[in-house]
This record gives C-alpha cells, sequence and structure tokens, in this order.
C-alpha cells in the first residue's frame, strides 16, 4: 500500500478504537446511571420501579415536616395536589426548602412505597421553579379538572 | 438620556460590524487594498462604540438609575459600590454586552497585534470575526436590550443583585470565562480565513497559536474560579458536580486544548491541518453551544436568568448559521490541502495525535451526557438526568490515560523515535513514580485502585516532565545556564503540564481521601472528623451592610492543640428576603477545613457541616500554573522574531519548520 494511504489507515483506525472505547464506555455508563423522573401520581399508581435510583418531584405538603429530634433525619412528602409520596432524608436541607415550595430529590422508593432520598434540591431563589415539578404540578391539575378545586392550585 | 445613548451605541456599533463583516472581505476578495484598508478603523470604531455603551449602563449602575429595567432588577441602592460594578454582568443583557465587549476587545486587539500579517489574512480575519459580532450585536438589541427603560413608573429601589452573586469570585469568574469563550473566536476567524484563501500552512498555525493559547489560560482560569466559587459559595464543599452549566465551559475547554496541541503539529510539521481546523471550527461552536445552554434558559441553574424562548431562539439559530457555513466551507475547501510531510508510527505527532484522540473522546462523552437528557425532553419522550456515577466513570479513566500518554510523550522526538530508546529512558521515571505514588496513596490512608492510577498518572507527568527538563538544561557553562537557555514556550508547556499534574493529584486525592460529615449540634458539642476535632463554642447574631447573620464559632482542633477558629455564618438578606450559607473555610496548602451551617432544627440545635479536604487547594493552583504556562508560551520572543521575519516574506510560503529556533521550542 502506499504509504501515505496507509499512514492514513493507521490514523482512521486510531481515531475509530479511540471513539469505539468512547461509545462502549458511555453506553455502559449510561445504562447505569440515568435517573429518571417521576411525578407523585406515578409513584402512587406504582409506576416507579424499586430499588432504582430515579428522581422525583413536587411541593413539600403543608405541615408534613417531621423531624427526628436526636439526628439530621427529616421525613416530609410530596405532592403534586392529586397524590402525595412520603420522602425520608438524612442530611442537610437546601436553604431555600420550606413546606408550600418545590423540591427535586433524589433517591430509591422502598418496600413500603417511601421515597428514600440521598439528595433533595430546592430552588435557587424566589422567582425559580424546578421545570420538572412545574411540568408535574400542570399534569396533576389537568388530570383533575374538578369543579371548585381551582382554589388549590398554585399560583407563581 | 444616558441610558439612550448607550443603545445608540450599540445601533452604531453594529452598523460598523456590518460595515467590518463586508467591506474588507469583498477587498480581499477582488484586491482592491483601498477596501482591506478599512478592515483595522472599522474594528476599532466597533470597540470604541461597545465600551461606551458598556461604560454607559456601568454608569447607570453605580448612580443607581432604576428608571433602566435591567439596573432595577440587578442592583439596589444599599449593595456596595464594587457589587454596582460587578452587577453589570450579574444578569442576562449586562453578561452578554460583556460579552460582546470582549469580543470587540479581542477584535481590536487582533488588529492591533497582527501588523505584520499580509493583508489579505488581516482583513479576512476581522472580517469573520465582524460577522460573530453581528450575530450577537443582534441579539443584544433585537431580544435583550440592556437599556430598556422603566418610564414613567420608576421604582424608588432595585430588586437587588442575587446574592449568591455578592462574592469576589463571581465579580472575575465571568469576565474570566467569557475570555476564554470568545477568545476562541480568534482562533476560529483564522481557521475561516484560511479556509476562504485556501492558505492553511505552517504561517497560519503559527499565527493562530498565541490567540488560540491566551485564549484556553483565560478559560482554565475561568473555570478554575467558578469551581472555586461553588465550592465555598454554593456548593457545600463540592467543586465539581457535572452540571451542564459547568460542562458548557469544559466542553470548549477539552477540544481547545486539542486544538492547542494539534496546532503546534501543524506548525512544526505542516500535518494534521484539515483536523486542526475542524477543532478551530468546532471548538468556537462549542462555545457559542455553552453561551446557548447558559443563555437560553433550556437549563436550570443560577446561570439561567429569564428563561426568554425567544432567546433560545435566536441563538440556537446563531450557533446553526455559524456551524452549517463554516462546516460548508470546510467540505469544500478542506480537500484542498495535501499533506507532505512523513512520520513514524512511533513519533511526537502520534503522540499528539492520540492526545487529540483523548481529548476529543473526552469532550463527546461530555457532551453526550450533558446534552441527551436535554434532547429527549425537547422530544418529549421522558424526563432524566444524568448523575455525576456516568462522568466519574468515564471520564477518569480517559484522563488518567491522557496523563500515561504525556509522561511518554514528553520525551518523544518529531518525525521518529526509536522504542526501545524510549522504553529505556521511561524505566527510570516509571520506577520513581511507581514508589512515590504508592507512598502518597498508603499515607493519605490506604490504597484504593482508582487512587492509585490517579496519583500516579499525576506524578508520572511531573517526573517525566521534570526529568526531561533536566535533560534539557544540561550544559557545560552550568545548570543555571542550561535552564536559563530555555525557551519561554518551553517553560509554558513545562507549567502547562506541571499544573495538569496538579489538578489531577488534588481532583484524586480530595475525592478519595476527603472527610465530610454532617452532623446535629448544639453549643458545647465536640465532633470528630478525621484527626480533627471540631468544637461548637457558640452562635450569635451579627449584622452587614445589607444583611443580618447567625454567626457561628467553632475551634478546630489537632492533637489537643487549636489550630483554627471558625466563624460560619447564615445571612438574611434585607431586600429579597432571600437566606445564604456563608460557610467558613481554614484554607491550606495541603488541607482545607471546612464548616458550614444548615437549617436550624431546634432553638438551640444546628445541621452542621464539617469537612476535611485535602489537597483540594491544587485544583485551582493547578489552573492557576496552567495558565501561567499558557501566558508565558505566548510571551517567547520566537513570535516577536518571527514577526520581523514576516515582514520581509510578507506572502509567507516557508515550509514547516524551515525557521531555527522553532524546532527546539517544542522537541
Amino acid at each position: 500500500m502506499h504509504p501515505i494511504r496507509k499512514k492514513r489507515l493507521t490514523i482512521v483506525l486510531f481515531l475509530l478504537a479511540g471513539i469505539g472505547v468512547a461509545v462502549a464506555l458511555t453506553t455502559y455508563a449510561l445504562r447505569q446511571n440515568i435517573n429518571l423522573f417521576y411525578d407523585p401520581s406515578q409513584i402512587a399508581a406504582g409506576e416507579a420501579p424499586r430499588d432504582v435510583r430515579i428522581r422525583a418531584g413536587g411541593m413539600v405538603e403543608e405541615g408534613s415536616v417531621i423531624r427526628d429530634p436526636d439526628s439530621l433525619k427529616v421525613e416530609f412528602r410530596v405532592t403534586d395536589f392529586n397524590s402525595s409520596v412520603p420522602v425520608e432524608y438524612t442530611g442537610i436541607l437546601p436553604d431555600l426548602f420550606a413546606e408550600g415550595q418545590g423540591v427535586v430529590a433524589m433517591g430509591k422508593l422502598d418496600g413500603q412505597g417511601r421515597f428514600v432520598a440521598d439528595q433533595v434540591l430546592a430552588k435557587h431563589d424566589e422567582n425559580y421553579m424546578p421545570p420538572e415539578v412545574a411540568d408535574a404540578l400542570e399534569k396533576a391539575s389537568k388530570a383533575q379538572p374538578k369543579a371548585g378545586e381551582t382554589a388549590q392550585s398554585p399560583s407563581y | 438620556m444616558f441610558p439612550e445613548l448607550g443603545q445608540f451605541a450599540l445601533i452604531l456599533a453594529l452598523l460598523l460590524a456590518v460595515l467590518l463583516s463586508v467591506v474588507p472581505l469583498v477587498g480581499s476578495v477582488t484586491g482592491r487594498d483601498n477596501l482591506q484598508a478599512f478592515a483595522r478603523p472599522l474594528a476599532s470604531g466597533m470597540f470604541v462604540f461597545i465600551a461606551m455603551a458598556f461604560g454607559l449602563l456601568t454608569h447607570a449602575f453605580l448612580t443607581d438609575d432604576f428608571s433602566v429595567a435591567y439596573v432595577a432588577n440587578n442592583s439596589n441602592s444599599m449593595l456596595p459600590w464594587f457589587y454596582k460594578f460587578s452587577a453589570v454582568w450579574g444578569g442576562h443583557e449586562g453578561s452578554l454586552l460583556l460579552w460582546i465587549l470582549m469580543l470587540s476587545g479581542w477584535t481590536m486587539a487582533v488588529a492591533i497585534f497582527s501588523r505584520r500579517l499580509p493583508t489579505v489574512m488581516i482583513s479576512q480575519v476581522l472580517s469573520v470575526l465582524g460577522m460573530v459580532s453581528v450575530g450577537f450585536l443582534l441579539f443584544i438589541i433585537i431580544t435583550s436590550n440592556p437599556f430598556d427603560r422603566l418610564l414613567p413608573n420608576v421604582p424608588a429601589d432595585g430588586a437587588d443583585l442575587n446574592p449568591l452573586l455578592q462574592d469576589i469570585g463571581l465579580i472575575m469568574h465571568p469576565p474570566m470565562l467569557y475570555m476564554g469563550y470568545v477568545g476562541f473566536s480568534v482562533a476560529f476567524a483564522f481557521a475561516i480565513a484560511a479556509l476562504i484563501n485556501g492558505r492553511l500552512d505552517a504561517a497560519w498555525a503559527r499565527w493562530s497559536r498565541p490567540w488560540t493559547t491566551v485564549a484556553w489560560a483565560f478559560l482554565s482560569i475561568g473555570i478554575a474560579l467558578g469551581s472555586w466559587w461553588a465550592y465555598y459559595e454554593l456548593g457545600w464543599g463540592g467543586w465539581w458536580f457535572w452540571d451542564p452549566v459547568e460542562n458548557a465551559s469544559l466542553l470548549p475547554w477539552l477540544s481547545g486544548t486539542a486544538l492547542m496541541h494539534s496546532l503546534a503539529v501543524t506548525e512544526k510539521r505542516g500535518v494534521f491541518k484539515s483536523w486542526t481546523v475542524l477543532l478551530a471550527i468546532v471548538t468556537f461552536a462549542l462555545s457559542l453551544l455553552g453561551t446557548f445552554l447558559v443563555r437560553s434558559g433550556v437549563l436550570t441553574s443560577v446561570h439561567a436568568f429569564a428563561s426568554d424562548p425567544e432567546r433560545g431562539k435566536f441563538l440556537l439559530m446563531l450557533l446553526a448559521i455559524t456551524v452549517i457555513a463554516s462546516l460548508t466551507l470546510y467540505a469544500f475547501r478542506a480537500p484542498v490541502v495535501h499533506v507532505r510531510a512523513r512520520y513514524g508510527s512511533l513519533s511526537r505527532e502520534i503522540f499528539l495525535l492520540l492526545n487529540n484522540v483523548l481529548l476529543v473522546s473526552a469532550t463527546l462523552l461530555v457532551a453526550i451526557g450533558t446534552l441527551y437528557p436535554l434532547v429527549l425532553d425537547y422530544l418529549e419522550m421522558g424526563k432524566l438526568s444524568i448523575g455525576e456515577p456516568f462522568f466519574n466513570l468515564t471520564f477518569s479513566p480517559l484522563a488518567v490515560a491522557a496523563g500515561l500518554l504525556l509522561g511518554a510523550g514528553i520525551f518523544s522526538r518529531w518525525k521518529k523515535t526509536d522504542g526501545g530508546w524510549l522504553g529505556r529512558k521511561l524505566l527510570w521515571p516509571l520506577a520513581v513514580s511507581i514508589l512515590a505514588s504508592t507512598a502518597v496513596v498508603i499515607g493519605y490512608g490506604g490504597f484504593k485502585p482508582w487512587a492509585f492510577a490517579g496519583v500516579f498518572a499525576a506524578m508520572w507527568v511531573t517526573v517525566a516532565t521534570l526529568w526531561d527538563l533536566w535533560d534539557k538544561s544540561s550544559s557545560r557553562k552550568g545548570r543555571l545556564h542550561g535552564l536559563k537557555r530555555q525557551s519561554r514556550s518551553y517553560w509554558g508547556m513545562i507549567l502547562g503540564h506541571l499544573g495538569l499534574a496538579m489538578v489531577m493529584a488534588g481532583a484524586t486525592v480530595v475525592s478519595n481521601y476527603g472527610i465530610e460529615r454532617d452532623v446535629r449540634m448544639t453549643p458545647g458539642d465536640v465532633a470528630t472528623v478525621g484527626d480533627y476535632q471540631f468544637v461548637f463554642t457558640d452562635i450569635g447574631e451579627r449584622r452587614g451592610q445589607n444583611f443580618t447573620a447567625q454567626y457561628g464559632g467553632f475551634d478546630v482542633m489537632l492533637d489537643g492543640e487549636k489550630v483554627a477558629e471558625l466563624h460560619p455564618e447564615k445571612r438574611q438578606y434585607s431586600v429579597g428576603m432571600s437566606v445564604m450559607t456563608e460557610a467558613d473555610i481554614d484554607a491550606g496548602l495541603f488541607r482545607d477545613i471546612f464548616v458550614a451551617i444548615g437549617e436550624r432544627l431546634t432553638e438551640d440545635a444546628w445541621a452542621i457541616r464539617l469537612q476535611y479536604k485535602p489537597l483540594v487547594r491544587w485544583l485551582w493552583l493547578g489552573a492557576l500554573v496552567m495558565a501561567i504556562g499558557g501566558f508565558l508560551a505566548i510571551s517567547d520572543k520566537r513570535y516577536r522574531i518571527r514577526d520581523r521575519a514576516d515582514e520581509r516574506v510578507p506572502q509567507s510560503t516557508r515550509p514547516a519548520g524551515g525557521v531555527k529556533g522553532e524546532a527546539e521550542a517544542l522537541s
């Protein structure tokens, strides 16, 4: 083969090998690290898988936050005003975590339908709403178009 | 009246930019010098008017002109003056104006520092930069005018700057980052100009190199500042989250690093030309992608300000036009270039090629991890996120491989390297690195495979780099003379690689041996983290200029002795009623001690985060060392000497590597 062609071939092979390795690593890693988002209604309906790391989000239900007196354990309920899911978390909650505010939690569903979170994210500032939460609330309000309940739908 | 003047200045700048993108280009194609002569004055004029607009916006901030909507939304009369100043780029419109100011600054710099470039080249480069400016000036004038007024209902006071942004790290972070992003537009413009006139030669590579290097250096600093800021202000001690916004800045950095190295090969050996051009285009496209991701509101983070879909569409269109136009040009012009130089299958060329393969693979990985969820969401195929483990799992092996390759590549020669010789050369550095990294890993508390791999890669890069410096600096007139004889670009390379080793060492050690504890504490409690005891002494109140704070006191003890007294705060800002956690850190070269106050649990109990962070500073110091290396490399006198050479040979057709002195710089 012509030496220049041979060189080009080596270069192409190198590139392909590199890209091949990258693609293999990517697909392998992706398969284990994709965290799907589920809203409270989906979780209550049993659509979310158990013992798989997922994300869940909604509003923190008013009056649902219970703190353990001796540790950093905290329990609260996340709702889309249609269904709600109990969440358990041990650690420091973000500054803007509060009842009646939107949160996104990352964690796993245990056997009792309780969401054990290892990470809780709240909004960054007073204007911001996590888009998943906004979406979930919108979906929930459409799924439940009963008259007279509009007062419950949050405004922001 | 000043704000209207600012808007007027922007419109004038747009007109000049339109002229700049047409007139010199037409002149260069038709060969009319009188048209090409407009390039430099137009570039200067554009800069002057944009600087004027920026100055007027700054004036509006400093004088609390709340009739300007942007000022009213992002400032407050109670802010200290320096935050009023930095609030200029605290929101979408102003940061875009800063972006454009940088772009015109770079354009101006090209006009000034390229006096010796062939007229055709400089006209085309400035024209391309003019086109980029047109796009962004249109963007700011149509969708994001910073001078919009709130008339006649002028608010009495402003809504305040987001407290997260009231910080020195944030004053510096955007300008540095933008210097990098926008700087790559110069490399892009050179590449496009070279494609237009079909002259992808060593001279083109040499002109592009310093611009690319300096943009890369700024971007390195910008990313490091962002990481540092996140560490003490936002992240509760985390320094990199693989957040899409961070990734957006990492993408052009990775491809820019690849570009820097492939430019070196193109300049020295005249090969990889098409590849280098493609990288220059891709790097700038990634800078635009970064701007799009951060500014369009597709991502939600501190960076995404108002999410106006119009803006996102406009930016996406700019990105699409840039990519499609330049790739079309590339498709038509790139095959014209022929490669003549030969090189062996074990040579510096091959090592640098592999470096590029790794860096581009890393770019792809990060791009996939960042864009995949966005694309799926856009196609309404579900909402998902890709977790940190994905990036850690895929990025780390590539980083380690790049380190291993670097250590070996440093000794390699252009054209052909003898395999046996290289093997013998590497034997001692290998032995030293294995011993040293084993000692480090065990010293930090135990062998872990990944920790060892990372520390070894860092050690290997360090030892090989210093070994090479030792070899090169041997001289009959003594070591000092030998060291002095090395060129600045060689020193730049040494620092760049040592900086990388520092980042690798810091990242590996802090992720593997750092300790983080969240505890519930009441004043008087003691908590242990590693070898350190934290005593929670008291908590009280403190008033700042625009906030009140819960002010904690902690004594940090080591072996019964007090090593630090820390005062973390929980601030309530009076204007926006927002709450901020201000961690307190005892910083050290080898370890940081970190305390942050979480929520108040009961009347006297608080959630407290305590951390021990070994070598965390090395991450940012390493980036700084890299950047210093970059600045050193461009100050090399060969760029000045060769500038003069250009005057004699304006239409440079010299073969690659033809000039003495340059071969020593990298070989």
